[in-house]
């Protein structure tokens, strides 16, 4: 069965012991942000997420959305959870207040991401889209725009997309087709054809706002030739209604392998009316403003997904009877012992459990720099934020949805032969992860921004605001005599952190292709290191509060545990990891293409 | 029109209850906790008479230890427009509830009072009846509708075999059954505009209640658990046992 309960103790943890969120309300527009208030808000959306979306996350699944004349319809109960959720202000959440929204800063909204997911992620990408959307419009659109389109986003009662990719490019935007003719009127002409596009079509909400690249005539070729236009379906008249049908259309929907309840459109544009957002060109900029922090949420995914897993895998193990402990029966008066006892489920669930907690212990850190970007009022601050996030982005990505995907992946082994068939639905955690490892730009690709372009920026600065924070850590806690075991295992790996980082500068630079073939093992590396980092603060923090924990020892005597168990069975892969690094291209790229 | 909803900070529906290991009752420590699921309905239903322009204000109260003020957030959240917590952490039995309540009602004079037929956690439904004697108001229990008729209000009670629409003159005791609405789920600026709302805090003392317990819980045990079924053989066989050893038929 499909189990899942936000992991309210474990968020709060994270947010007010780890991350110390009392000093939130000292950032801009975060004034009424107290601990009390977030946890009444997380309470809130965990009962929503628990009570509307989670019951339809099976219904999504088996029914799909169904596609006929242009029309998609969403599956049965999508429009009515999807009115409670906009009906309860959530859709705005994160949003300025300037536009509706609620303002809440992303160390608060990104739990509320994170329980969507776990609830239901098809039903979270129509929301998830329109607030990519709504970040573009907010950083890049003409006031004008922001007027007529951003209020009615913001409430939800219109969605947006973002359509980047064609039948001939996904990866390669350079290759883009979609055309934009200027009518002289400061509206343009769009005709092409994008496919795979998220909440392209569907029936939740009266209006949907295509963000859509395209070339202006005579662009200069490749990436540097692609703007970005808002593109309505329906036309809004004066009165802001919607008016008339523009020039786009729905022609398919794709059959996937999961997320089945978020419709993947193929949209058809034939002279749709468009205006610019951001500069001519400048198309790509604009798209990354809100590429960055979708990239961020996408990985949220995979530790929401991650987590129903394991709360699902958790259930399971602790009521299939199979086997007798191999130290002799824990429960004689049953016919067999709960699986729960065995050293390879205990495995499984254990590697489960570090996983997500450590994921979402790098979640609240970078979700605190990203308010911090935002909201600071020390430049510096902002600046050492901006850096951090930018360095973390794909590292969240790419090592959260392999995490999340392999944590799904986990949860079916638990469930035996009775995961891999369809009724207990965790199979369908298998089917819905996989493609969070894709899209927004694949790991591979993710893994290319952190060697190509986060590394050598600005002569290594964003590596900074990682290595500097972590080694003074590290110096600081070497001889604690409870984080002393922790501790010493964390520098190791960060020291195998900082030579593949030296390997990878340097011999990258004289042949690309070997910064190439090293890139996802050191994307991996760094994040199992930043895990490591998060670990060893957890610890501390529960080795401080164990004593005084009333009641909740138990809560911190595992979070020690789980600490362990991170640090002494899965951070070890570092050197691994650090050992293929250093092997290099040779034996990757021995072969000719035609040897395959 | 002002309405009274009294709310309780209950053990959260979805949690399993365990009992101490003394008997002396149970593990309340680190349990979530949550406003009684009746006393929501409740809110719901003075929210609703609100907006359709009959109540002029809701006012929820709670009668409990400081935590309790978590509770009544829910409601400002909901959308009652303040709070009073008659703070105690002793155990509050019905009686004295329904006194504190009667105190509550003489201050703020409300013309109707609605409460949650009972709380998920004693079970006891006593406390509208109780206040309702106490007042010497009307009280229509188990409401699964009410309706405002002028100085009066309908309401339609579940009752064994069917339901029973009563006529009560206003002020009046309303308690509610399951189907009288659905809550709805507080919105995210209404959780947000609610911590600006006042809560007033009183205490049982000041509204002169003495609320020491009048009974005594003698022990407090888990349920015995379900003894296996038996397996019979035939149609016969099921009729024979439910005949004999059942004796049901
Ligand atoms: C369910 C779903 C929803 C989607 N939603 C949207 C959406 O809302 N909007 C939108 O615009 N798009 C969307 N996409 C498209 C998605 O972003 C692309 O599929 C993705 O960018 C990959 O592009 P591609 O499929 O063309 O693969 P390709 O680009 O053909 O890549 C194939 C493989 O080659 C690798 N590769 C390609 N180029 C390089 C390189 N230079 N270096 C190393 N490796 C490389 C990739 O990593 C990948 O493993 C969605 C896709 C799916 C399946
Ligand atoms: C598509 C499909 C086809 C199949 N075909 C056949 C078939 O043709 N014939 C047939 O007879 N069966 C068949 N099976 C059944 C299959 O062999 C079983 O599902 C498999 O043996 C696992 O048993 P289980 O599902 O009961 O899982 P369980 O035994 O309940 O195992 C659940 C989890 O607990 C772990 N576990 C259990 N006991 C221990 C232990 N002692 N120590 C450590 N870990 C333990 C397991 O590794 C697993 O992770 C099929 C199953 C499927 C899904």
């Amino acid at each position: 069965m499909q189990t899942y309960q936000p992991p309210l103790r474990d968020m709060r943890f994270v947010l007010h012991e780890l991350h110390g969120s009392d000093t939130l309300k000292d950032m801009k527009g975060c004034e009424d942000i107290t601990p009390d208030l977030i946890d009444a808000v997380l309470e809130e959306a965990g009962k929503l997420v628990t009570e509307v979306l989670a019951p339809l996350n099976p219904v999504g699944d088996a029914e799909g959305c169904k596609y006929e004349n242009g029309v998609v319809r969403t599956p049965t109960g999508f429009k009515d959870a999807y009115k409670t959720y906009v009906e309860g202000g959530w859709n705005g959440i994160a949003c300025d207040p300037e536009w509706g929204g609620q303002g809440l800063p992303a160390s608060v909204t990104k739990f509320i991401e994170e329980m969507m997911c776990s609830a239901n992620l098809s039903f979270g990408l129509y929301p998830g889209l329109t607030h990519g959307a709504y970040q573009a419009i907010v950083s890049h659109a003409p006031q004008e725009l922001k007027e007529r389109f951003l209020p009615k986003m913001v409430e939800g009662i219109w969605s947006g997309t973002m359509c980047l990719t064609e039948p001939h490019c996904g990866t390669d935007l350079g290759l883009l087709r979609t055309k934009a003719e200027p009518q002289g009127d400061g509206s343009y002409k769009i005709t092409g054809s994008k496919i795979f596009i998220s909440a392209g079509e569907h029936d939740l909400t009266e209006n949907i706002i295509h963000l859509v690249l395209a070339r202006l005539p005579n662009a200069p070729k490749g990436v540097k030739g692609i703007s970005l236009f808002l593109v309505p379906k329906f036309l809004p008249k004066e009165d802001g209604t919607p008016g008339p049908r523009n020039g786009v259309l729905c022609t398919g929907i794709e059959h996937k392998m999961g997320l089945n309840g978020s419709a993947t459109c193929q949209l058809s544009l034939d002279e749709a009316t468009g205006w610019l957002v951001g500069e001519p060109h400048k198309g790509m900029r604009a798209m990354f403003t809100m590429m960055n922090s979708e990239r961020l949420s996408v990985g949220t995914q995979g530790l929401g997904v991650g987590e129903a897993a394991y709360q699902s895998a958790v259930a399971y193990a602790k009521e299939r009877l199979q086997g007798r402990a191999l130290t002799g029966a824990k429960y004689p008066d049953k016919p067999a012992d709960p699986i729960i006892v065995h050293p390879d489920v205990r495995r499984s669930l254990m590697t489960m459990r570090a996983y997500n907690e450590g994921c979402r212990a790098l979640s609240g850190w970078v979700a605190r720099n990203l308010d911090l970007m935002e909201r600071s009022n020390d430049p510096e601050e902002r600046q050492n934020a901006e850096d951090f996030t930018a360095l973390m982005t794909p590292i969240v990505k790419a090592l959260f949805t392999d995490l999340g995907f392999t944590n799904a992946s986990m949860g079916v082994q638990v469930y035996g032969g009775h995961g891999y068939i369809r009724d207990h639905g965790v199979e369908q955690y298998v089917r819905d992860a996989r493609i969070a490892m894709i899209y927004e730009g694949t790991n591979g690709v993710q893994a290319l921004d952190l060697v190509g372009r986060k590394l050598p920026a600005h002569m290594g600065r964003y590596l900074r605001s990682f290595f500097h924070p972590v080694l003074a850590y590290i110096d600081s806690k070497l001889d604690d005599e409870n984080l002393g075991p922790l501790v010493g295992p964390l520098g190791k790996a960060f020291g195998a952190l900082q030579l593949a980082t030296g390997h990878i500068a340097e011999k990258g630079l004289k042949d690309p292709d070997e910064a190439g073939a090293a890139a996802t093992d050191y994307l991996r590396l760094f994040g199992l290191v930043a895990l490591g980092y998060m670990w060893v603060r957890m610890a501390d923090v529960a080795f401080q509060k164990r004593a005084e924990a009333n009641g909740e020892a138990a809560f911190y005597e595992a979070k020690i545990a789980t600490a362990r168990f991170y640090i002494d069975r899965l951070l070890p892969e570092v050197a691994g990891l650090w050992g293929s690094i250093k092997a290099g291209k040779a034996a990757m790229m021995a072969l000719d293409d035609a040897a395959f | 029109m002002k309405v009274l909803v009294p709310v309780k900070r209950v053990v959260d529906y979805n949690v399993k209850v365990r009992v101490k290991s003394d008997g002396t009752g149970v593990e309340l420590s680190h349990v979530k906790m949550s406003m009684n699921p009746f006393d929501e309905i409740a809110v719901e239903e003075a929210l609703r008479l609100k907006e359709a322009g009959i109540a002029t204000e809701v006012v929820a109260v709670s009668i409990g230890p400081a935590q309790a003020s978590e509770t009544l957030r829910t409601a400002l959240a909901m959308g009652a427009d303040r709070g009073i917590l008659v703070k105690t952490d002793a155990t509050v039995e019905p009686l004295a509830v329904a006194k504190i309540l009667k105190a509550v009602i003489a201050e703020e004079a409300p013309r109707l009072v609605i409460l949650g037929k009972q709380a998920i956690d004693d079970d006891a439904n006593q406390t509208g009846q109780m206040l309702a004697a106490l007042l010497g108001w009307g009280q229509g229990t188990f409401a699964s509708k009410v309706v405002i008729d002028g100085d009066a209000v309908l309401v339609t009670r579940e009752i064994d075999g069917g339901a029973q629409t009563v006529r009560l003159a206003l002020p009046a005791i309303v308690t509610t059954d399951l189907r009288l609405n659905e809550p709805r789920y507080a919105s995210l600026p209404n959780i947000m505009k609610a911590k600006k709302k006042p809560i007033d805090e009183k205490s049982p003392d000041g509204y002169g209640v003495d609320v020491a317990p009048r009974l005594k819980v003698l022990t407090t045990a888990e349920p015995a658990g379900r003894k296996a079924g038996v397996k019979v053989g035939s149609v016969s066989e099921l009729v024979a046992k439910l005949k004999d050893e059942a004796g049901v038929i």
